[in-house]
């Protein structure tokens, strides 16, 4: 779109800017739920202006999604309006529709058409002229990158190609205003740098307005402006420096030569003046209320060599500190001391794993993967969606059987004693896996007997959990009521019933809101201090910081492993002398294709 | 349509055609349709199975049928009649001595009924009263039961006029019945089950099929996707009635095709007024399956309510298998909210007797309220919503 168009666009209501493309206002919607009323916006109210990228960030139930539907007319809100380019969104959906172009969650393409054909049909249901499209077809599949795939069926592309398909088809008549619902869940870091070089092209070439939601902090500060929801509510609207400043002389790194992290962080954690502490790979991340320089001796009493270095302040240390303003000062719970898990066998790692593979088919999904876990070692493999991570867990919980090489946890060969190894295991999934219909003591009940836990152990384990996790006061809600952080909790408690010696958590806290974040990642820390091994399977470059070491999976294949900090030293260049989780992955990426291209 | 992108100026009149966007919709359903096998399985392979399990496989009529006869007393008359039954291609006869041995034979099953010449048979034959037979039937199945009946006395007629002619005398028959049979005289089942069929492959495609494919929409979000494009409801509407009428149509022209090349099913009526017939069925059943997809919205629900409310009542309470006039009142009232009943009666009527326009009328004019009702309820109900 050209600035000339743009001023021939319909007048705006009073009282509105005229490059207004979004606007929301006073806009509540609540669902019901059987005979419950869920609310999921309250009372919000921002506006996107035209040629900027606004991000919706929120954690998972924030009310991002019901916003898009609701701007997209596919919802009518409760009280309050939104206007899209002069229009009401509920009032004249039809005219607003014809003139956004929106991508759903779920990226809306026929995954039995080809990339060519979804884009056919869009344009009939956009009504591109037949003149038009092969020039315009020809601009979405070389911005998309899509020119070898055009004959393919969209069920077979990469999940960033999905996504970058689906951009295209919202975008095939040249839309004022984008709404994009997550468009980069999943999707490996590479193609989410090309999404967002995407939007932004549009943007800056076309003036398009763009609305995008995501729960990913580190995308807020790719930015121009954002808007911050919270459990249906609205927090903040700004660009995302005027959250990120204030925190300006407040964050610092922290080591301690003779202290492991973790403990170091679970002290920092509970220290006075201290908001937040974070473990970022070989250093603790930590983050001060107030601008006055931080004393260490008050802060680690009796710890020598710790030393305090001053870093930049990020997006997520302001959204934090909002939160914790919001919640009135609660204070982090102390890390869990779980009961000291059995001991393993001496001298060997928990969990061997040697050039395992899996076949589906004609078609490798985990080809030749090699590296052993030991004992209370929290261990992370990282890859996009489609990379492998869930198919080696399943293989190493016991549920998928190997088409070849060894595998070996807690000492027992799985292919030979499955089961017995499945009784050390505890296993969390992504979905929680817990009965929605069953209360939260139900549930700990039902998961308690699967591990054979009965009489006075089980009901000890029982008070352990309500107590330990603080689940009492909702030990007889339904579990399927809960929020998503108090899921977490509950859904972890089970996969603790029976004491395991390993924990499995496959995307723990995607989703989750930062805090319920660092509460889950404390008791983690406490387990792994016991004794306990973890292995985490995540998407999400910032959990990959909190383990003790990281493999880095792509198409079934570790391309690099090491401690957090060796991984992201591979990506150090005159260019980045900084690089982060992000950057070593993208890079691993580029030249893992560029091999594959040269073979 | 205008030659240039207009994308975002005023005007409440979406860019493009509802032609274009039509088009577009139903070419997306093809290719569907072409690519995904379980649409295949559902459109062709399942008819194509229904009709030769139906035309070949199950038949109700009654060939030999096992049958016990009981002779207390052999003589040269019980001979004769047992040769007569012999003979009959309707039975299969076996012959036993006493009564409590034939019981047996019925209580394990091995014979459907029992044929009893008592000791006196041959004195009382020649009797102005006559020689009665006792004849016991299973009655477990009641129509197997009365066509066995009908076949035994029919049997026994036919021997007594026999034995009469051979003897030049007059042998008292009770009634001498002269049986015609109208419209289906080889009392053929093939000839009235395999047209009734076509209801149920139609309905196959036009309430299961399209109600499954629509909920599959929903399901994988593409419907969202869809609305917020500028299709009118509508349009969304027709871009499923157009493929899936014409996919629909493509099933009665194969199960006609097969009926009558394949199973010598006679057609009597007009060809043209059977393909009016279907086509007024077909808007029906689709909007039957469109109106399921738009209330439940989940493929598995839309697939068990498909089932449960179009599949099996065209299947059992169309008086496609099961006379609806010897259904019990209150089955027989529930059975006119049943399209397929009217779409049966067109057919058979077609197939059997020819254009009666006195029984097509009344039921295409049946299935035309349906058909309104139904397409006016999905057009009420489909909102461009997601609540």
């Amino acid at each position: 779109m050209t600035p000339a168009d743009r001023e021939t666009a319909p007048s705006s209501p009073p009282g509105l800017e005229g490059d207004t493309a979004l606007w929301v206002a006073g806009v509540s919607k609540t669902f019901r739920a059987g005979h419950r009323r869920v609310p999921a916006l309250q009372n919000v109210s921002f506006r996107v202006r035209q040629g900027t990228v606004t991000g919706l960030i929120g954690p998972d139930g924030a009310g991002k999604t019901t916003l898009m539907r609701l701007a997209a007319g596919l919802m009518a809100p409760d009280s309050g309006t939104i206007t899209i380019l002069g229009k009401d969104a509920t009032a004249q959906s039809m005219a607003v529709q014809s003139s956004i172009g929106y991508m759903p969650q779920r990226f809306g393409l026929y995954e039995d058409l080809t990339v060519q054909e979804n884009l056919d049909l869009y344009a009939d249901l956009q009504g591109v002229p037949e003149p038009a499209r092969p020039a315009r077809y020809r601009d979405l599949i070389h911005m998309a990158g899509l020119a070898p795939f055009t004959a393919r069926l969209a069920g077979q592309l990469s999940g960033g190609m999905k996504q970058k398909l689906g951009l295209a088809c919202a975008l095939v008549r040249q839309p004022p205003l984008l709404l994009l619902d997550e468009p980069t869940v999943g999707v490996d870091p590479l193609s989410r740098r090309e999404l967002w070089s995407i939007v932004y092209r549009l943007v800056r070439e076309q003036g398009t307005g763009v609305l995008l939601s995501t729960a990913y902090l580190d995308e807020a500060e790719r930015c121009d402006e954002v808007v911050l929801l919270h459990d249906g509510q609205f927090l903040e609207q700004g660009a995302p420096a005027a959250l990120r400043e204030p925190m300006r002389g407040r964050t610092y790194a922290v080591t301690a030569a003779d202290v492991p992290t973790r403990s170091l962080q679970a002290v920092l954690a509970q220290a006075p003046g201290v908001l937040d502490a974070l473990v970022q790979g070989d250093h603790i991340r930590l983050v001060m209320e107030n601008d006055a320089p931080p004393d260490l001796g008050a802060l680690l009493p009796g710890v020598k060599g710790a030393e305090l270095a001053a870093v930049a302040p990020r997006f997520e240390d302001g959204f934090v500190a909002l939160l914790k303003r919001r919640a009135g000062g609660e204070t982090a719970r102390r890390p869990v001391t779980a009961a000291a898990p059995r001991p393993a066998e001496p001298g060997r790692p928990v969990i061997e794993v040697n050039d395992l593979q899996r076949r589906f088919g004609s078609f490798y999904a985990v080809k030749g993967v090699t590296f052993a876990v030991s004992r209370g070692e929290v261990f992370g493999l990282l890859g996009a969606n489609g990379a492998g991570k869930s198919t080696t867990f399943r293989m190493l919980c016991g549920l998928l059987p190997a088409s070849g090489g060894n595998l070996r946890v807690a000492g027992v060969d799985l292919r030979y004693a499955a089961a017995a190894a499945r009784a050390r295991i505890g296993y969390m999934s992504q979905k929680f896996s817990l009965y929605a219909n069953l209360s939260v003591a139900e549930n700990l009940r039902f998961f308690s007997g699967a591990y054979g836990l009965s009489g006075t152990r089980g009901a000890g384990r029982m008070d352990w959990a309500l107590e330990e996790f603080a689940l009492a006061p909702m030990a007889e809600s339904v579990s399927g009521d809960l929020s998503l952080g108090h899921k977490q909790q509950l859904a972890l408690a089970c996969a603790l019933m029976h004491e395991p010696d390993i924990l499995f958590l496959d995307e723990p806290t995607s989703g989750v809101d930062p805090l319920a974040r660092r509460k889950f990642w404390s008791r983690i820390n406490g387990l792994a201090e016991t004794g306990v091994t973890v292995m985490v399977t995540t998407h999400f470059m910032e959990e990959a910081e909190y383990c003790d070491r990281l493999a880095i999976m792509a198409a079934g294949e570790i391309l690099t492993m090491g401690t957090p900090a060796e991984v992201k030293g591979k990506a150090r260049s005159s260019a980045l002398p900084e690089p982060t989780m992000e950057d070593a992955f993208v890079g691993l990426i580029q030249t893992h294709a560029r091999q594959g291209a040269a073979a | 349509m205008s030659g240039e992108i207009r994308p975002h100026r005023g005007g409440t009149a979406p860019p493009g055609s509802g032609k274009m966007r039509l088009r577009g919709l139903i070419r997306k359903e093809f290719l569907q349709i072409v690519r995904d096998p379980s649409s295949i399985a559902i459109a062709f392979l399942m008819p194509l199975v229904l009709l030769l399990l139906f035309g070949y496989g199950v038949s109700l009529d009654s060939e030999h049928i096992p049958l016990a006869l009981v002779v207390e007393q052999p003589s040269a008359d019980t001979a004769s009649f047992t040769a007569a039954f012999h003979k009959s291609r309707y039975f299969r006869p076996s012959l036993f001595l006493d009564t409590r041995a034939a019981e047996e034979a019925m209580m394990a099953g091995r014979v459907n009924a029992v044929v009893v010449l008592r000791q006196d048979f041959a004195r009382r034959l020649r009797q102005p009263d006559g020689a009665p037979i006792q004849l016991i039937l299973n009655g477990v199945d009641a129509n197997t039961a009365q066509i066995i009946s009908g076949y035994v006395q029919g049997a026994w007629g036919k021997w007594l006029e026999q034995t009469a002619l051979e003897r030049g005398q007059s042998l008292r028959t009770p009634v001498r019945m002269e049986q015609r049979i109208w419209f289906n005289s080889e009392l053929r089942s093939r000839n009235f089950l395999v047209p009734g069929l076509v209801a149920v492959i139609m309905t196959l495609i036009g309430a299961l099929l399209t109600a499954m494919v629509m909920a599959r929409e929903w399901e994988r979000g593409t419907m969202e996707a869809l609305l917020v494009t500028p299709l009118a409801m509508g349009e969304v509407i027709l871009g499923k009635l157009i493929p899936y009428f014409i996919l629909g149509m493509g099933g009665l022209a194969l199960s006609v095709t097969m009926a009558i090349w394949l199973f010598d099913v006679p057609l009597r009526g007009s060809l043209w007024v059977l393909l009016a017939a279907s086509a007024l069925f077909l808007l029906t059943a689709l909007g039957m399956g469109l109106l399921i997809s738009t209330l439940t919205k989940s493929q598995f629900v839309a697939g068990q309510v498909a089932i449960i409310a179009t599949f099996l009542p065209a299947f059992i309470l169309s008086g496609f298998i099961f006379d609806i006039n010897s259904m019990p009142g209150i089955v027989q009232t529930i059975t006119h909210m049943v399209a397929a009943r009217y779409y049966v009666a067109i057919l058979q009527t077609l197939f059997l007797a020819g254009n009666e326009w006195s029984v097509i009328l009344p039921n295409a004019l049946a299935l035309a309220l349906l058909a309104v009702i139904f397409l006016g309820l999905t057009r009420k109900k489909a909102r461009k919503r997601l609540e």
